[in-house]
C-alpha cells in the first residue's frame, strides 16, 4: 500500500548558517494493506516529515514514495487532489476550523471534493453516528473536549471513503483515559474498513495497543523495523530499548551486584498465566529472586517479561526446563562473584 | 443657555452628517474592495507561504509602506489631480473619497495581513490534507477562520476613516471636520465645535460597539 525506497528529506539550512539540515536519509520500508504501521522516535527524529510525505505535504529531496500505486513526488496537482482524498489525516492538536460547526467540519471535505449537497449530507450524518457524535452535529469545536475533537477529525478524515489513515500523534494531547478511546476506535476501523492506518508517536504504549509493525527512527534513520511482539520483547537497538524501558516505567535490567546467572524470560500466550516459576524451582532446586518484570498486553495476546538471578541447584536443567514449556530465556548477566 | 446655541444651523449639522456618513460609507466598501485582496496577497507572498514571492511581497510592502507614512493631509492636496482625473472633481463628498480610499485601504490591507496570520497554520496545512485546492483552502478556511480578526480590523480602519473625513474638510469635502473647521474654529463659533466633536463621538461609538457585536457574533473560539 505504501512504500519508501531509500527517501531522503533535506531543508535549505537555517540562513547564514549555510548547510542542509536532513530530517529524513535513506529511508525504506513498506505498509502492507490492512496493516497498522507504527513509526516511533523522539521528537526530532523526523517522524513528521515521514508522514507528509506520504500525503504529498513534503516532496522527497532524494528517493521514492510510492502510495497506493502512485508515485507521490510525480503527481500533478489533480493527481496530488485525488490521492489526498484516499488518504485520510489526523493530527495532534486536531486543526478542526473554529469557524465551522461539527456537522461543517465533517462536511468540509466532501464539499472540496464537489460532491452534492444531499450526498454531503446524507455522508455526514452517516460519519458523526459512526463516531457517536450524532448529538454534537451543530455545535462548535471550541465546545468539545478533547477526545471529541479527535472524533471529528477521524469523521472528516474518513469522509472521502479513504484506504489509508495517517495519525500523526493522534493522541498525544489527550489524557489517558481518552487516549484508550480514540485508540480503540482507530482499531475498530481498521477491522471493519479494512483501513491501512499509519500512526507515528513517540509512546510506545500507543505502538504496544494498536500497532502491527512499528518501525524505530532515531537522527533520520531506520534503525529497527518488524513485528511489534519481536521489537517490544526483544528490543535490538538502544533506541528500541529506550522507548520499551519508558513504557514500563522501570529501569530495564537490574544492577550488577546480583548472585547468580541473570536470564530474562519471555512468555507469551497462555504460558504467561501457568504457575511455572514454581514448578520449575522445586524440580530443579533452583533458588530464583526476582529483579524486574511486567505483564502486558500486545493487541490481544497477553505476555510476560521477567527478570530473574538463578541460584543453586542446577541453573541449565532450569533454563531448559523452561525453554521446554515454551518460555524465552535470554541471559543478561553471568554474574556472580 | 440659548446664546450658548445661538449658532447652530441644524439643517446645516443635518447635511454635514450626511455627507460624512457617505463619505465613509463610500470609502469604507472601495477601502475593503481593495485592501482585502491586497492585505490576502500580502500575507500570501510572505515568507514561507503557499505563494511565496520574495520579489512581490517586497514591492507590495514598500508601496503600502509608502502610502501609509504620508500624512494624509499631504496626501489629500497630492492626490488632487489624480482625484479630477478619477471622479471629474475635487470637491465635495466625491472628490474626498479617492483620497480616503488611497489613505484606508493600505491601512487596511496590513491589518488583513496580521489578522490572516493569527490563522492557526496547522488548519491551513489539514485542509490542504484533505485535498483542497489554493483557492478553496484560501475562501474555505482561511478567510472564514480570519472572520472575528478581519471584522475587527475593519472597524478599526472604519474609525480611522471618520477622522480622515474630518481632515477632508481641508480641501472642501465638506461633512462635520469641515463645519468644525470653518464655524468651530476659524469663526470661535465654539457650539458648533462641541456639537460636531459629540456627534463625531457618538459616530466613533457606535461603529465601535456595531463592530464588538459582529466580532462576538463570528467568532467560536
Amino acid at each position: 500500500m505504501i512504500t519508501f525506497e531509500d527517501v531522503s528529506k533535506t531543508y535549505a539550512g537555517p540562513g547564514k548558517q549555510g548547510g542542509d539540515r536532513a530530517a529524513l536519509a535513506g529511508v525504506s520500508l513498506s505498509v502492507a494493506p490492512g496493516e497498522v504501521f507504527g513509526v516511533i522516535g523522539a521528537s526530532g527524529a523526523g517522524k513528521s516529515t515521514l508522514i507528509r510525505l506520504i500525503n504529498g505535504l513534503e516532496k522527497p529531496s532524494g528517493g521514492k514514495v510510492v502510495v497506493d500505486g502512485d508515485d507521490v513526488a510525480a503527481l500533478g496537482v489533480e493527481g496530488l487532489r485525488s490521492l489526498r482524498r484516499r488518504v485520510g489525516m489526523i493530527f495532534q492538536h486536531f486543526n478542526l476550523l473554529s469557524s465551522k460547526t461539527v456537522a461543517g467540519n465533517v462536511a468540509f471535505p466532501l464539499k472540496l471534493a464537489g460532491r452534492s449537497d444531499a450526498e454531503v449530507k446524507a455522508r455526514t450524518a452517516e460519519l458523526l453516528e459512526r463516531v457517536g457524535l450524532t448529538d454534537f452535529a451543530n455545535k462548535y469545536p471550541a465546545q468539545l473536549s478533547g477526545g471529541q475533537k479527535q472524533r471529528v477529525g477521524i469523521a472528516r478524515a474518513l469522509a472521502t471513503g479513504p484506504k489509508v489513515l495517517l495519525c500523526d500523534e493522534a493522541t498525544s494531547a489527550l489524557d489517558p483515559e481518552t487516549t484508550e478511546q480514540i485508540l480503540e476506535l482507530v482499531s475498530n476501523l481498521n477491522r471493519e474498513l479494512g483501513l491501512t492506518i499509519v500512526l507515528i508517536t513517540h509512546e510506545m504504549d500507543v505502538v504496544r495497543r494498536v500497532c502491527d509493525r512499528v518501525a524505530v527512527l532515531e537522527g533520520g534513520k531506520v534503525v529497527e523495523t518488524g513485528p511489534v511482539e519481536q521489537v517490544f520483547l526483544h528490543p535490538a537497538s538502544a533506541t528500541a530499548r529506550r522507548f520499551v524501558t519508558e513504557a514500563d516505567g522501570v529501569p530495564g535490567e537490574a544492577g550488577a551486584a546480583v548472585d547468580g546467572r541473570v536470564v530474562r524470560l519471555t512468555f507469551r500466550g497462555e504460558a504467561t498465566y501457568r504457575p511455572i516459576l514454581g514448578a520449575v524451582a522445586r524440580e530443579t532446586g533452583v533458588d530464583y529472586s526476582i529483579l524486574g518484570g511486567r505483564i502486558h498486553r500486545l493487541r490481544e495476546t497477553p505476555y510476560g517479561q521477567l527478570t530473574l538471578s538463578l541460584t543453586g541447584g542446577d541453573v541449565e536443567a532450569a533454563i531448559r526446563r523452561f525453554q521446554a514449556d515454551g518460555v524465552r530465556v535470554d541471559l543478561v548477566a553471568e554474574a556472580g562473584r | 443657555m440659548s446664546a450658548f446655541m445661538e449658532n447652530i444651523d441644524w439643517s446645516e449639522i443635518g447635511q454635514a452628517t450626511l455627507d460624512t456618513l457617505s463619505m465613509l460609507g463610500g470609502s469604507m466598501v472601495l477601502t475593503v474592495l481593495l485592501g482585502l485582496p491586497l492585505g490576502v496577497i500580502l500575507f500570501l507572498t510572505g515568507p514561507s507561504q503557499m505563494l511565496h514571492n520574495r520579489i512581490a511581497n517586497g514591492v507590495l510592502s514598500l508601496v503600502i509602506n509608502i502610502l501609509r507614512s504620508v500624512p494624509f493631509v499631504i496626501l489629500l492636496i497630492v492626490m488632487i489631480p489624480l482625484t479630477v482625473a478619477l471622479v471629474g472633481t475635487s470637491l465635495g463628498v466625491a472628490g474626498a473619497i479617492p483620497p480616503l480610499v488611497a489613505g484606508a485601504a493600505p491601512f487596511f490591507a496590513r491589518l488583513v495581513e496580521t489578522a490572516l496570520r493569527e490563522v492557526d497554520k496547522g488548519v491551513i496545512e489539514a485542509s490542504f490534507a484533505m485535498g483542497a485546492r489554493r483557492r478553496q483552502v484560501v475562501l474555505g478556511a482561511l478567510l472564514p477562520e480570519a472572520m472575528p480578526g478581519l471584522i475587527a480590523a475593519a472597524t478599526v480602519t472604519a474609525i480611522a476613516l471618520v477622522s480622515y473625513t474630518a481632515m477632508a474638510g481641508v480641501v472642501g469635502a465638506g461633512g462635520l471636520g469641515d463645519l468644525a473647521i470653518r464655524f468651530g474654529y476659524q469663526r470661535f463659533q465654539t457650539d458648533v465645535m462641541v456639537v460636531t466633536v459629540v456627534l463625531l463621538l457618538v459616530l466613533v461609538q457606535a461603529l465601535q460597539m456595531v463592530g464588538d457585536a459582529v466580532v462576538r457574533k463570528v467568532s467560536h473560539r
